[in-house]
C-alpha cells in the first residue's frame, strides 16, 4: 500500500471497487463486450503512457503511433521469423522505442525545437516510419505482417497465443501497473520536476532542474511504455499494416482519452478511454438498432462530442467529476 | 493552399489542423456547382473562395476566438474535432468513392520543349499564381492588410491602437480559408476528390509551410516548390510510393536546423 | 564570494552592460540600483547563467561560473528570483516551493517539510494549498523568494521583490532577509527601486547607468555622490 500512499481514503475505496469490477468483468461479459473492455484498457494504458510526456512534462507528441508501431513490429517480426517469445521480443521493443524516443528527444531538445514545432516533428517521424515500413520487405511491407493464429481453446501465455480473456487480463495488469507507476512518479522528485518544466521551463531551470535530462527521461519512458501496448496489440490482432498502425489518426485516437479525461491527471486517461470507447461502441450499437448504415455518422457524432468537451470542459472530464466527488485529483 | 495555412498561422498563431478538410469541402462544392451550373471550375474559383471565406470567418469568430489564449493542445483538439466532423460529414453526403470532373481541356496538353504538360495543370498553376499575387498585394498595399500584419507583429500593440483584433483574426482566418477554397477549385481540375483526401493534404500543407517558414508567404511558395521537387526526385530515384518520405526527411532537417523555416522570421 | 570582472554584453549592437566589475563579499547584503534599462537585470541573468557574457568573467567562490547553464549555477549555490514572476501556475504554493527543495533533498516528505517551514517564515503558510495562479502579486513575489530559498543557496539574487508591496509588507520582507543574513550567513545581492528597502538592507550599493557602474560605496556615500544625484536621483524620483 505504500505505493499508493497519499490517495485519499474515498479514492482508495473507489479504486478498489473499480479494480474488482474490472477483474470480475470477463465472468459476465460476452465476447463482444470483452473486446470493448480490452479496447478501453488498451486506450487507458497508451493514454497513460502519452500522459507521462504531455500531461506531466508538457511535451506535446502527435506521433505516438510511432512507438506503438515499432513496438508491435519488433516483437511480431521476431516471433514470426525466429519464433522468439513475445516476452523476450518485448525487451527488443522497449529498447527500440526507447532509442527512437531518445533520438527524437535528443534532436528536438538539443536544437531547441519546442511547442507546435516539436509536435510536428513527432508527426514527421511517425509518417517517416509509416512510409518506410511500407517498403520494408523483411516485415512484408505494405502487404502486412500476419501472425500464425492458434485456436483459442488453449492459452499459451509464453507465446501470447490464447483467448481474449487472457489478453484482457494482460491489458488490465499493464494498465494497473502503469497507474501505480505514474502515481509513484508524480509524487517523486521526478514528477515535481516534470510538472515544473511543463509550467515554466525557465523558472524550473533557475531552481536547479536539468530540464534537458528530465525531458529526455519523460520521452524515453513514455516511448518505452507505449511500445508494450504495441506488442500486446500485435499479438491480439495478429496482423500489422504500416498504413494502419503508424497512421496519424492512430496517434490522435490514442491521445483523445487523456485529453477528454483530463491531461496530467492519473485517472483522466482511464475515464477518457472509458468515455470515448464506450461512446464509439454505443453509437455503433445505436446505428445498428436504427438500421442506419451510412459510414461516417458515428465519427461526426464523435467529433461533435469532442468539440463540446474541448469547449466546455477544457481541463477534461475527470477534474470536474473529482470536484463532485470531493476527491483530490 | 499552403498559402492559406501560412496566413492563418502567421497572424492568428493557431495551427489549423482542419486545413485539408476545408479544402475537400471546397472541392466538393466545386463538384456540385460544376455539375449544376455547367461552368468551368476555374470560373467558379472566386465564388467558392467567397463561400469558404464566410465559412472561415464564422469558424474563427464562433469557435476559435475563445481559444486564442488557451494552450496549444487545446486549440489543436478543437481543430481535430472540426476536421473529424468535416471529413465524415462529407463521407455521409458524398460517399467514399473518388469523384472527378471533366472539362473541355481535360485531355489537352502543351508541348514545352521536351516536356509534355497537361493543360489542366497549366491553367491551375496560372490561377494559383494570380491568387498568390492578389494576396501578396492585399497584405502589402491595403490598409486592412496592414492592420492584419500589425496584429501578427504585436498583439498587445494592435489592441492598444484600437484595432479590433478579434474581427481581424476572423477576417484573416476567412482569407486563409478563401485561399483554401481557391486551391480546392483549382485542384478539382487536376485530381479527383475523396473525403479522405483531407487529412493527407493537411499533412502535406504542414510540410510545405514549415519547410518554407510558418507565416511567411514567399516561404509557402518556396516550400511548395521545394517539396514538389524533392518528392519528384525521390520518386524518380527510388520507388514512387516512397516519395513523401523524402518530403518528411526534408521537413525534419529544416525543423532541426532552422525551426522557423527557410524564409521564416525568428519569433521569441 | 562573487567576483565580476569586466563584464560586457550587447544585444543587437546595443551595449546593455559594459566593463562592469564588482565583488560581493561573503555574508553581506549588497544592492544594485539604477534607472530602468541600466543593465541590472542583464547582469543578474549573466550571473544566473541565462545569457553568456560577451566578455569578462564571473566567479563564485573562486570558481568561474560564466558559461554554465542556469541549473548548474543554481546547483553551485546561487538562487535567484525573477523580476517578472514565473510561478508554476498549475501547482499549489507548497508544490512550487518543493520543486526548489528537491535540489538538496531527494525524499518528498523531507522536501515538503522544509518547504512548509520556508512558507511559514514568509507568511505564506495559510495559503500553501492554494494553486499558485490564485495568488496576488505581492504573494507571488514572496513565492519567488520562497522557491529560491528552498534550493538552500549561499548567494541569493533578488530582482525587485519589494515592488508592489505596501510599506509594512516591505518592512516585513526586509526583516526576513536580515534574519536570514544574520542567522545563516546568507549573502544577498538585490536589484531594487524601493529605496526604503535598499537603505534598510544594503551595506554596499553599486549604481548602474547606461550599462556602466558609475558609483560604488555605502548607502551614505552613494546618495551624496554628485554623479549619482545628477543622472539618477535627479532624473527619476523613484524613492
Amino acid at each position: 500500500m505504500r505505493l499508493l500512499e497519499g490517495v485519499p481514503r474515498r479514492g482508495l475505496i473507489l479504486l478498489a471497487a473499480l479494480l474488482v469490477c474490472l477483474i470480475a468483468f470477463p465472468l459476465f461479459a460476452s465476447g463482444y463486450l470483452l473486446a470493448v473492455g480490452f479496447l478501453i484498457l488498451y486506450y487507458a494504458y497508451v493514454g497513460q503512457a502519452w500522459n507521462v510526456m504531455m500531461g506531466f512534462a508538457g511535451q506535446l507528441s502527435l506521433g505516438h503511433s510511432l512507438y506503438v508501431g515499432l513496438g508491435a513490429y519488433a516483437a511480431a517480426a521476431l516471433y514470426v521469423h525466429f519464433g522468439v517469445s513475445p516476452w523476450i521480443g518485448l525487451g527488443a521493443s522497449i529498447v527500440l522505442c526507447a532509442l527512437a524516443g531518445a533520438v527524437i528527444g535528443l534532436l528536438a531538445f538539443r536544437f531547441g525545437v519546442s511547442g507546435v514545432y516539436f509536435a510536428i516533428l513527432t508527426i514527421a517521424f511517425a509518417e517517416f516510419a509509416r512510409i518506410g515500413f511500407d517498403h520494408f520487405a523483411w516485415v512484408r511491407g505494405s502487404s502486412g505482417l500476419f501472425l500464425p493464429v492458434a485456436n483459442y481453446t488453449e492459452n499459451d501465455l509464453w507465446n501470447l497465443r490464447g483467448s481474449p480473456v487472457m489478453f484482457y487480463y494482460l491489458m488490465l495488469a499493464l494498465t494497473a501497473g502503469a497507474f501505480v507507476l505514474c502515481h509513484a512518479l508524480l509524487r517523486s522528485r521526478m514528477g515535481y520536476y516534470w510538472r515544473a518544466i511543463r509550467e515554466d521551463p525557465d523558472a524550473a531551470q533557475s531552481l536547479g532542474v536539468n530540464t534537458f535530462r528530465y525531458k529526455m527521461v519523460a520521452v524515453v519512458l513514455s516511448a518505452a511504455m507505449t511500445s508494450l501496448a504495441g506488442v500486446v496489440f500485435a499479438f491480439y490482432y495478429n496482423n500489422l499494416f504500416p498504413e494502419q498502425i503508424f497512421h496519424i489518426s492512430r496517434s490522435i485516437e490514442l491521445i483523445l482519452g487523456p485529453i477528454i479525461g483530463g491531461i496530467g491527471t492519473l485517472v483522466g486517461p482511464l475515464v477518457g478511454a472509458l468515455l470515448i470507447t464506450g461512446l464509439a461502441e454505443g453509437m455503433r450499437e445505436l446505428m445498428l438498432q436504427l438500421g442506419i448504415d451510412v459510414p461516417g455518422v458515428k465519427q461526426v457524432f464523435y467529433g461533435l462530442c469532442l468539440l463540446l468537451v474541448v469547449m466546455f470542459l477544457p481541463d477534461g472530464v475527470w477534474p470536474a467529476i473529482a470536484r463532485r466527488l470531493r476527491l483530490h485529483a | 493552399m499552403a498559402l492559406g495555412l501560412s496566413v492563418i498561422f502567421g497572424v492568428v498563431r493557431v495551427v489549423n489542423f482542419a486545413h485539408g478538410e476545408m479544402m475537400t469541402v471546397a472541392m466538393y462544392l466545386t463538384l456540385v456547382l460544376v455539375s449544376a451550373l455547367k461552368l468551368d471550375p476555374l470560373v467558379l474559383l472566386a465564388p467558392i473562395a467567397a463561400v469558404l471565406f464566410v465559412f472561415g470567418y464564422l469558424l474563427q469568430l464562433g469557435l476559435i476566438n475563445p481559444f486564442i489564449n488557451r494552450p496549444e493542445h487545446s486549440q489543436f483538439m478543437l481543430l481535430v474535432a472540426v476536421a473529424l466532423v468535416l471529413v465524415n460529414a462529407q463521407l455521409i453526403v458524398f460517399g467514399p468513392d473518388a469523384q472527378g470532373i471533366r472539362t473541355a481541356y481535360s485531355f489537352d496538353s502543351f508541348q514545352l520543349g521536351p516536356l509534355i504538360v497537361d493543360a489542366a495543370k497549366v491553367y491551375a498553376a496560372a490561377a494559383a499564381l494570380v491568387v498568390a499575387g492578389a494576396l501578396f498585394a492585399f497584405f502589402r498595399f491595403t490598409l486592412l492588410g496592414k492592420s492584419i500584419r500589425a496584429c501578427a507583429d504585436n498583439y498587445q500593440g494592435a489592441l492598444v491602437v484600437g484595432l479590433n483584433v478579434k474581427r481581424l483574426y476572423a477576417l484573416t482566418f476567412g482569407l486563409g480559408a478563401a485561399c483554401v477554397g481557391a486551391a480546392g477549385a483549382m485542384l478539382m481540375v487536376v485530381i479527383d476528390v475523396t473525403p479522405t483526401l483531407g487529412p493527407a493534404y493537411t499533412l502535406l500543407a504542414f510540410v510545405i509551410v514549415i519547410t518554407g517558414g510558418l507565416g511567411s508567404m514567399p516561404g509557402a511558395l518556396l516550400g511548395g516548390l521545394l517539396i514538389g521537387l524533392t518528392e519528384a526526385l525521390g520518386g524518380v530515384l527510388f520507388v514512387p510510393s516512397a516519395k513523401s518520405m523524402f518530403a518528411f526527411a526534408l521537413l525534419v532537417l529544416v525543423l532541426l536546423f532552422r525551426p522557423q523555416g527557410i524564409l521564416g522570421k525568428k519569433t521569441s | 564570494m562573487l567576483e565580476i570582472r569586466n563584464l560586457s554584453k550587447s544585444f543587437r549592437g546595443l551595449r546593455a552592460v559594459r566593463e562592469v566589475s564588482f565583488e560581493v563579499p561573503e555574508g553581506t547584503i549588497n544592492a544594485l540600483i539604477g534607472p530602468n534599462g541600466a543593465g541590472k537585470t542583464t547582469i543578474f541573468n549573466m550571473v544566473a547563467g541565462v545569457y553568456a557574457p560577451d566578455s569578462g568573467s564571473i566567479s563564485f567562490r573562486k570558481h568561474p561560473i560564466h558559461g554554465l547553464r542556469p541549473d548548474q549555477v543554481c546547483a553551485a549555490g546561487i538562487g535567484r528570483t525573477f523580476q517578472i514572476v514565473k510561478p508554476f501556475a498549475g501547482l499549489s504554493v507548497l508544490d512550487n516551493v518543493m520543486v526548489g527543495a528537491f535540489l538538496k533533498e531527494k525524499s518528498a516528505a523531507r522536501a515538503r517539510q522544509i518547504s512548509a517551514g520556508i512558507l511559514e517564515r514568509l507568511g505564506l503558510g495559510p495559503k500553501r494549498d492554494l494553486p499558485a495562479s490564485t495568488l496576488t502579486l505581492p504573494d507571488r513575489k514572496r513565492l519567488e523568494v520562497a522557491r529560491a530559498l528552498a534550493t538552500r543557496p549561499k548567494l541569493l539574487l533578488l530582482d525587485e521583490v519589494m515592488a508592489g508591496l505596501r510599506p509594512t509588507e516591505c518592512d516585513q520582507m526586509v526583516e526576513v532577509f536580515r534574519e536570514l543574513n544574520r542567522s545563516q550567513g546568507l549573502t544577498i545581492l538585490l536589484i531594487e527601486h524601493v529605496m526604503r528597502a535598499v537603505m534598510a538592507l544594503a551595506r554596499h550599493i553599486g549604481v548602474l547607468h547606461h550599462g556602466e557602474l558609475i558609483a560604488r560605496g555605502t548607502p551614505e556615500q552613494v546618495v551624496r555622490d554628485p554623479a549619482v544625484l545628477e543622472c539618477y536621483l535627479g532624473e527619476e524620483t523613484e524613492v
